[in-house]
């Protein structure tokens, strides 16, 4: 086992209501375990807390808190911030590692101002130098490259979903229990909560390594499935731009951009979508881009490394077709 | 009842956005300077829960350059009822800290039962000011809605969460913030327009809060910034009837499927 006393990172694993880790858990303990030694802290209903430490082991945390309590169905936020406030204590955390999203953003805040800590958000990347942690930030949707740093103390920092693919080995992790029975954190009641109705058995769109994302061009939400037959094909997760968002086709959560999500695939493919700035925002990292489109002119070709001017209802089709022969006679 | 608007003065993001290589800070010189979206949304809320007959003054805040004022004038003519300038040129780096704090202090300062925020700002984009604005208020947050109530007695809406949405609540005062979900922003008529000018401004600086912002606390920095060399798109091809084939063989030939 890792010395535990090297530069602890602590990061906050957030737990799904099935039980399970949120998909950014692998990444936040690969980025923790890249600068120090990842500590997980998991807070969830007493019936899944316990097996959430364990699954945190599988990805790494050599040292698991877990609070399981009823409170985090009640209190937005006011759980976690108490959990990370207590873990740090006990192990004295150089960094605070959270996801970059609605809850973990949220957490953050209250936190640093908690423990009078500084926050980087939105972090693409964690190195060392002789003066300690440097947080790298991908800006205006990654035109520029940051680096920054906390002046002392403990640093809080969100990290972007899918943004490190580094990954701590397995362990078996050394489970804590955190008692956590109130809270002193002012905080909004949870007076429902809603489960989405179709679970997708799709790839989370953060993080998969293939995204088909369909914009405005398809025309319908009838028209929208030819991205999730194409999604379907390749094994992919389902993006949309906001124009295809916001005429209905898909639901907000698939939106990709500068106020939707960012991902950083393998592969990305845009159907027709124009590719203005603010979506380009948040797929320009992919590696590689591919886009369809009836407009020669439109600016996703700009960026796109297999660009086809076509329209998408005559490539996909065959597209898929081709896949599919091609799969068979292998 | 008193609302607070955090609205924020941002470079367009259909133009260049730049950061300046040196001092690493938005290139003010590079684009125009617009209200940002979402807390335009913000201003909308409040401003139609105060014409629906609910008892609520409407007052604008922001930290931000000498330039801000003219978003603020402009803002004013949606119909808040006026509107306060944090500007000091020691806030000119500002981070998530001394933001929070300066924000939570002015609030204390002008007084407030709810304060509404945008979720993400389109340039700092790291939604995390409003929850420590919160805390530093002492007071419950309520984030990211795609849905809000206001009401006397407090404040409900909806958001996102791991695997579904929760209803949130909470009782006044409270700090909110609505996402592009929300109601799109009025465009606000001449009358708006004319009535705007004459509304009150006020201006405080860090003195008038006394906010210290060389306080010895933990400061988040830059430490260095560079550019990253444009994308350049590749290999553009025409369909001529075979073009899906064509791309299944790029995939194929790049090993992506
Ligand atoms: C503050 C702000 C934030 C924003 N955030 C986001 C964001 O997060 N994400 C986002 O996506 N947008 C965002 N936008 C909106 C953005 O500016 C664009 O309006 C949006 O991305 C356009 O979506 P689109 O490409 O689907 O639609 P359009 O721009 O209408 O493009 C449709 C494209 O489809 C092509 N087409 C039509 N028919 C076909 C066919 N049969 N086959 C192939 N191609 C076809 C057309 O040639 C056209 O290029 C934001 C805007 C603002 C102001
Ligand atoms: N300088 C500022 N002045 C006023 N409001 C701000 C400022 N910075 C952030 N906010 C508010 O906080 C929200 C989220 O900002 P951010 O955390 O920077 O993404 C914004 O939409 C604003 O409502």
């Amino acid at each position: 086992m890792a010395e535990l006393s090297e530069n602890p990172v602590v990061a906050l694993l957030p737990v799904l209501p099935n039980g399970e880790l949120v998909g950014s858990a692998a990444g936040l303990l690969g980025a923790a375990a890249r600068v120090g030694t990842p500590v997980g802290v998991v807070v969830a209903p007493e019936e899944t807390a316990g097996s959430a430490a364990e699954a945190a082991g599988e990805l790494g945390a050599a040292r698991v808190f877990a609070a399981g309590t009823p409170l985090v169905q009640q209190q937005l936020s006011a759980p976690a911030v108490e959990a990370l406030a207590a873990a740090v204590d006990s192990v004295g955390a150089e960094a605070v590692l959270l996801p970059h999203d609605v809850d973990g953003r949220d957490i953050a805040g209250r936190l640093s101002v908690r423990l009078g800590a500084a926050v980087a958000a939105d972090a693409v990347d964690l190195s060392r130098d002789e003066e300690g942690l440097v947080v790298h930030h991908s800006v205006y949707g990654s035109a520029f490259l940051t680096e920054s740093a906390a002046t002392h103390g403990t640093l809080i920092i969100t990290v972007r979903d899918g943004a490190i693919d580094h990954r701590a080995a397995p362990v078996s992790a050394q489970v804590e229990t955190l008692p956590l029975e109130s809270s002193s954190v002012p905080a909004a009641q949870i007076t429902e909560f809603a489960g989405l109705v179709e679970e997708s058995t799709r790839p989370d769109l953060r993080a998969a390594k293939i995204v088909v994302s369909g914009g405005r061009g398809l025309g319908s939400k009838e028209g929208f499935g030819l991205a999730e037959q194409l999604a379907d094909a390749l094994g992919a997760a389902l993006g949309a731009s906001r124009a295809a968002v916001d005429a209905g086709y898909a639901p907000y959560s698939y939106q990709v951009g500068q106020t939707g999500v960012s991902v950083s695939p393998d592969l990305y493919i845009a159907l027709g979508i124009s590719g203005a700035v603010q979506h380009q925002a948040g797929m320009q990292t992919a590696k590689t881009i591919v886009a369809v489109n009836k407009d020669p002119e439109a600016p996703i070709f700009d960026i796109a490394d297999f660009g086809i001017v076509g329209d998408a209802f005559d490539v996909v089709p065959q597209l898929i077709e081709t896949l599919k022969e091609r799969s068979a006679g292998a | 009842m008193r609302i607070l608007v955090l609205v924020k003065e941002v470079p367009d993001s259909y133009g260049e956005r730049r950061l300046n290589l040196t001092t690493g800070r938005a290139d003010r010189e590079a684009s125009e300077k617009v209200l940002d979206e979402i807390t335009g949304r913000a201003v909308e809320a409040a401003v139609s829960f105060a014409e629906s007959g609910g008892e609520a003054e409407v007052q604008l805040l922001t930290m931000g350059p000498a330039s801000a004022e003219a978003m603020l004038r402009k803002t004013l003519a949606m119909g808040a009822d006026g509107a306060y300038h944090v500007v000091d040129d020691r806030l000119a780096a500002a981070d998530m800290t001394l933001t929070s704090e300066v924000l939570a202090a002015a609030a204390r300062h002008i007084g407030f039962d709810l304060l509404i925020a945008g979720d993400a700002s389109s340039d700092g984009a790291a939604g995390i000011v409003p929850a420590m604005v919160a805390e530093r208020l002492g007071v419950p947050h309520l984030t990211s809605l795609d849905e809000l109530q206001i009401a006397e007695s407090g404040v409900t809406g909806r958001r996102a969460t791991y695997g579904g949405t929760f209803a949130l609540s909470a009782p006044l005062p409270a700090v909110v913030s609505v996402t592009e979900r929300m109601p799109d922003p009025r465009f606000p008529g001449f009358k708006g327009i004319m009535s705007a000018k004459k509304k009150p401004l006020e201006t405080l600086t860090l003195d008038d809060l006394g906010v210290d912002p060389q306080a010895d606390v933990p400061r988040s920095i830059m430490l260095s910034v560079s550019e990253t060399p444009p994308r350049t798109g590749g290999e553009k091809i025409t369909d001529e009837g075979d073009a899906g084939r064509q791309l299944a063989d790029y995939l194929a030939q790049e090993r992506l499927v």
